[in-house]
């Protein structure tokens, strides 16, 4: 059985509970973690502090706009780590700059998704990611 | 609506004929080249030769198993090539094979996606990568 363990890096908590209820849904079962800033989602990577115990994921989804470090110097990190680097990293913005664009991809973002305003999309949205990556591709497993 | 260029890097005929009938029964405009080995495919992304003028693609649907250079070896050249490593690469293989998978995530493929054997059912992969390419990712122009 395959499992999904994602981690949301996301500041707007608006969308953060919209993202969580999308995942409910869902008839697969799978863990969403939650961090607030780039800071607190390299921290958790890492497992300092407070995530000394917490379960790597084997998806991220990571807004750019946030306090402290940004989405982009995020993916930076984690595309620079031995370790982290396999883990696919779904960048989900309000940014639909092409700029922004060629800057993930060019960091080797998996892929760049602009967030809708409209509620009943970002349903559809975050349902379809889900969905693709359960169950059209394969995640690698969650490391250690 | 902006044309999608696609580039299928594979060797076997029955998934190259499967693989273009499933795209053409899509409702979008998306333009499918198709090369038969890894050093093709090079030449195509590099527009050297008969591929001066070939468009850059949106996409890069790819084989694992290709005479000569091999699929992941590949990738590996495509993502440690700065004007090449933007281009979103999937890996189409039939290995579920935790390895390949960790291997491929590794060396930066975008999606790893297992070919089904089925027929139909890998008509509905191919139009599922892409609906969900075209309606909801964002890639450079």
């Amino acid at each position: 059985m395959k499992e999904l363990q994602i981690l949301l890096v996301e500041d707007n908590e608006g969308d953060i509970l919209l993202t969580l209820e999308a995942f409910k849904e869902l008839k697969v079962s799978n863990t969403v973690a939650v961090v607030r800033d780039g800071a607190e989602a390299i921290e958790f990577l890492k497992k300092e502090g407070q995530f000394i115990n917490c379960v790597m994921p084997n998806l991220i989804l990571l807004d750019i706009n946030m306090p402290r470090l940004n989405g982009i110097e995020v993916l930076e990190f984690i595309k620079n780590d031995e370790k982290l680097k396999k883990i696919p990293v779904v960048m989900l913005t309000t940014s639909s700059s092409d700029a922004d664009i060629a800057a993930c991809y060019e960091r080797s973002a998996n892929c760049f998704i602009t967030k809708p305003m409209d509620f009943e999309k970002f349903l559809d949205i975050v349902q379809s990611i889900e969905s693709f990556w359960f169950n059209v591709a394969q995640l690698p497993k969650t490391a250690a | 609506m902006n044309q999608i260029n696609i580039l299928l890097v594979e060797d076997n005929e029955g998934d190259i004929i499967l693989t273009t009938e499933a795209f053409k029964d899509m409702d979008m405009e998306s333009r499918l080249t198709i090369v038969r080995d890894g050093e093709e495919a090079l030449r195509f992304l590099k527009k050297q030769d008969q591929y001066h003028n070939a468009p850059t693609p949106q996409l890069i649907l790819l084989d694992i198993n290709l005479p000569g250079i091999d699929g992941k070896q590949l990738l590996e050249i495509i993502k440690r090539d700065d004007g090449l490593k933007e281009i979103p690469v999937v890996m189409l293989t039939c290995s579920e094979n935790d390895a390949d998978i960790s291997d491929c995530y590794d060396k930066q493929v975008n999606w790893y996606i297992t070919k089904p054997i089925d027929y139909d059912k890998y008509t509905k992969v191919m139009h599922e990568i892409e609906a969900f390419y075209v309606s909801f990712v964002s890639y450079n122009k």
